[in-house]
C-alpha cells in the first residue's frame, strides 16, 4: 500500500509524461488488496449474472425428497440446506444477485441526486446551503438503525408515495429507501469539493467569458469531482448492501415473496441457526457478506488513493 | 469563552424542540399511534381511546398535538405504555442504566486500545506493523456488528459448550434467569461478548483517526525543533506528539456518539441485553408511542449534548473558533 506508491512515483519521473488518468490507474493497480478485490467482485458478478447456470438448484427447489431440512454440507448440497431443504449454495447466488442489484441501483440514484444537490449547494452557498447542511448533519448524527426504521415507516405511511415505492416489503421500496438515505453523505462530499474548486482560476475564467451557472456546474465542477463521486459510489453500494442486511436481520427487510431471497434474508435466518448449532446457515451467509463488503470497501479505498493526487506521497 | 458556551447552550433549546417536533411527526406518520393502540387493546371503549389521544397529544392537527404532548411531557404527566399500561419512566431509566454501563465499558476499552494501536501504527508508517494494524482496522470497520456478533456467539457460546463442555460466555441478558442482587463477576461475564462487539468498531475507527492525526503532528515543524533541541524521543512523543494528536481525536469522539449508540442498539438486540436498543426495537415494533417519544427525547438530547461538548472542547483548544 503506502510504501509502494513511493516506488512508482520515482519510476514515473524517468518515463514519458503520463496523463492524470494513467497516473490514477497506476496508483490503483499498486494497491494490491484492491486488485484482488476487483477479481473477487468480478468472479462474483459473473456467478451472479450466470445464475441459471452456476446455481445447482432453483431458488425454491429442495435438494432431495424429505427428510431434507438442515442437512450439513455434503455432495448434493455443497453448503448444506436450510429449514425446508433448499440448497444454501444456490440460494446464496440468488441472494447476492438481489443484494448487488439493490446496492447498485440505490447507489446510482443516490449519487446522482447527491452530486447535483451538493454541487448546487456548494456553488450557490447562502441559505439553501445552510439549511441543507443542517439537515444532513442531523440525519447523520442519529443512530443509523433508528433513522432507517423511522424513515422506512414514514415512507410506508404516506399513501401518495405508493406508486413510487411499491409495497413496503418489496425490493423497490428498499431501493427508494436507500436512495433517500444515501444522497446526503454524497451531497456533503461533493459540496466540499465544489467549494474548493469554485475559487480556482479556470472557473473564474469561465465566469469571466460569461458562462452560465449551469454550464459551469455541469462542465467544470462536476467533471472535476469525478474522483470523490466515484469513491462515494463504491461506499454507497456497500452501505446499501449492509443496510439491507441490517433491516432484514431485524425483520424489516424485503419479504421473501415466491422464495426469492437476498443476502439480508439469508443472514437474518442465521440468527435462528446460532442456538440450534446449524453452523453452515450462519457461517456461509455471514462470510459472503463480509467478502462482498470488504472487497468493495477495498476498491473504494484504492479509488480514493488513486484519484487524490495529494495522497501520493508514500505516507 | 463563557459567552460562547452560553450562546451555544441557548441555541440547543430551539434545536431540541425542532428535532423533537420532527420526530413527533415522523412517529405519527410512521407508527400510527392510535391504530396501534386499537390493535393492542381491541376492546378499548371510545372514552378510553379519547383519553389516550388526549394525554399523548395525538390530535389530528400535528402542531396543536405536539404542544399538547410537550406540555404533558414537561409537567411529568407521561402516558403509560399501550401494552399492559406500564409506567414509562422506570422502564426507560433501567434501560438507560444498562446501556450506559455497556456503552462506557465498550468506549473505554475501545478508545484505549484504539489509541494504542494508532500510535503503534504511526510510529513507523509503511512498516509491517503499520500495514497490519491499518488493514485489520479496515477489516474491522467493514464488518457490520451483527455479523461479528453472530460469529462470536456461535464460537464462544454454542460450539465452546460442545467442544469443552462449558460455555465461556453466555449469550443473553445481564444475569442468568432467576438471579437477584448484584454480582460483579457474573455481570462482567454476561457483558463480555457485547462489549467486545461494540469495542471492535470503536478500536478500528480510533486507531485510524489516531494514526493519521499523529502522523500529521509528527511531520510538523515543532517536532523537528523539539528533536533538534535534544529532547529524548520518548518525551517528544508523549509531550509534544500525543498531546497535540489527541485534540482532533477528542472532538471526533464526542461527535461520534450517534454511531456508538447505533452499534449498541444492534448489539443489545442480538444479546437480548435489556438496554435502550432492545427497548427501542420492542416499542417500535408495537408502535408504542408513549414509550417511544421519551426514548427519542433522550437520544436527541444526548446527541445535542455531545455535539455541544465537541464544540466547546474545540473552542477551548483552538481559540480562533470562539471569535466567529
Amino acid at each position: 500500500m503506502p510504501g509502494l506508491t513511493q516506488g512508482s512515483a520515482l519510476s514515473e519521473q524517468n518515463e514519458k509524461v503520463l496523463s492524470p488518468r494513467q497516473m490514477a490507474l497506476r496508483r490503483f493497480v499498486s494497491h494490491k488488496a484492491a486488485v484482488v478485490s476487483c477479481i473477487i467482485i468480478g468472479v462474483l458478478a459473473l456467478f451472479v449474472i450466470l445464475a441459471p447456470f452456476t446455481a445447482r438448484y432453483g431458488v425454491n427447489q429442495s435438494v432431495q425428497a424429505p427428510p431434507n431440512s438442515f442437512l450439513s454440507p455434503r455432495s448434493n448440497a455443497w453448503l448444506g440446506t436450510d429449514d425446508i431443504g433448499r440448497d444454501l449454495y444456490s440460494r446464496l447466488i440468488y441472494g447476492v444477485r438481489v443484494s448487488l442489484l439493490i446496492g447498485l441501483a440505490s447507489a446510482v440514484i443516490s449519487v446522482t441526486l447527491g452530486a447535483l444537490v451538493g454541487a448546487v449547494a456548494g456553488f450557490r452557498g447562502g441559505k439553501f446551503d445552510d439549511i441543507l447542511m443542517r439537515v444532513t448533519d442531523l440525519f447523520l448524527a442519529f443512530p443509523f438503525l433508528v433513522t432507517l426504521l423511522v424513515v422506512r415507516n414514514v415512507l410506508g405511511g404516506l399513501p401518495w408515495l405508493k406508486p413510487l415505492t411499491g409495497e413496503m416489503n418489496s425490493v423497490r421500496f428498499i431501493i427508494v429507501l436507500f436512495s433517500i438515505f444515501g444522497w446526503m453523505g454524497v451531497a456533503r462530499i461533493v459540496r466540499g469539493q465544489v467549494l474548493s474548486l469554485k475559487e480556482r482560476e479556470f472557473v473564474e475564467a469561465a465566469r469571466a467569458v460569461g458562462a452560465s451557472r449551469r454550464y459551469i456546474i455541469t462542465r467544470h465542477l462536476l467533471p472535476n469531482s469525478v474522483g470523490p463521486i466515484m469513491v462515494a459510489l463504491t461506499f454507497s453500494v456497500v452501505g446499501s448492501i449492509i443496510g439491507e442486511s441490517t433491516l432484514a436481520f431485524f425483520g424489516y427487510g424485503p419479504q421473501a415473496g415466491d422464495g426469492a431471497t437476498s443476502l439480508g434474508i439469508l443472514v437474518g435466518a442465521a440468527k435462528g441457526a446460532v442456538q440450534t448449532g446449524f453452523w453452515w446457515l450462519a457461517v456461509f451467509p455471514c462470510l459472503m457478506l463480509i467478502i462482498v463488503a470488504l472487497s468493495i470497501n477495498f476498491i473504494g479505498d484504492a479509488l480514493r488513493d488513486a484519484t487524490d493526487p495529494r495522497l501520493d506521497r508514500g505516507a | 469563552m463563557l459567552r460562547y458556551i452560553l450562546r451555544r447552550l441557548a441555541w440547543s433549546v430551539p434545536t431540541l424542540l425542532l428535532v423533537t417536533f420532527l420526530v413527533y411527526i415522523a412517529l405519527r406518520i410512521g407508527t400510527n399511534p392510535v391504530e396501534s393502540y386499537k390493535r393492542v387493546n381491541p376492546r378499548a371503549s371510545r372514552a378510553k381511546i379519547q383519553q389516550y389521544i388526549d394525554v399523548n397529544g395525538l390530535d389530528p392537527n400535528f402542531i396543536q398535538g405536539y404542544f399538547k404532548w410537550l406540555k404533558n411531557f414537561i409537567t411529568g404527566d407521561w402516558a403509560p405504555s399501550i401494552k399492559g399500561r406500564r409506567e414509562v419512566w422506570p422502564a426507560l431509566k433501567d434501560a438507560m442504566a444498562n446501556t450506559l454501563r455497556l456503552g462506557i465499558a465498550a468506549t473505554v476499552v475501545g478508545i484505549f486500545f484504539g489509541l494504542i494501536f494508532g500510535v503503534l501504527a504511526a510510529l513507523r508508517p509503511g512498516g509491517r506493523r503499520d500495514v497490519f494494524i491499518n488493514t485489520s482496522a479496515f477489516v474491522g470497520i467493514s464488518i457490520p456488528p451483527f455479523i461479528s456478533a453472530i460469529l462470536l456467539q456461535l464460537l464462544f457460546a454454542v460450539y465452546w459448550q460442545r467442544w469443552f463442555g462449558f460455555s465461556l460466555f453466555p449469550t443473553s441478558g445481564v444475569y442468568p434467569a432467576g438471579h437477584t442482587g448484584f454480582d460483579l463477576f457474573l455481570m462482567l461475564k454476561f457483558m463480555a461478548l457485547p462489549t467486545i462487539i461494540v469495542a471492535i468498531q470503536i478500536i478500528a475507527t480510533y486507531s485510524r483517526y489516531m494514526r493519521s492525526s499523529l502522523l500529521d503532528v509528527l511531520n510538523s515543524d515543532y517536532m523537528r525543533t523539539a528533536r533538534s533541541k535534544g529532547i529524548s524521543e520518548r518525551r517528544i512523543l508523549i509531550k509534544h506528539g500525543m498531546r497535540n494528536a489527541l485534540i482532533p481525536v477528542v472532538t471526533i469522539a464526542a461527535l461520534d456518539v450517534g454511531s456508538i449508540v447505533g452499534g449498541l442498539i444492534i448489539t443489545e438486540n442480538i444479546f437480548s441485553y435489556p438496554g435502550m436498543g432492545l427497548y427501542f426495537l420492542k416499542s417500535f415494533g408495537e408502535g408504542d408511542f408513549p414509550l417511544l417519544m421519551p426514548w427519542m427525547v433522550v437520544i436527541v438530547a444526548s446527541i445535542l449534548l455531545f455535539n455541544l461538548i465537541a464544540d466547546i472542547s474545540y473552542a477551548w483548544l483552538d481559540p480562533r473558533i470562539r471569535l466567529e
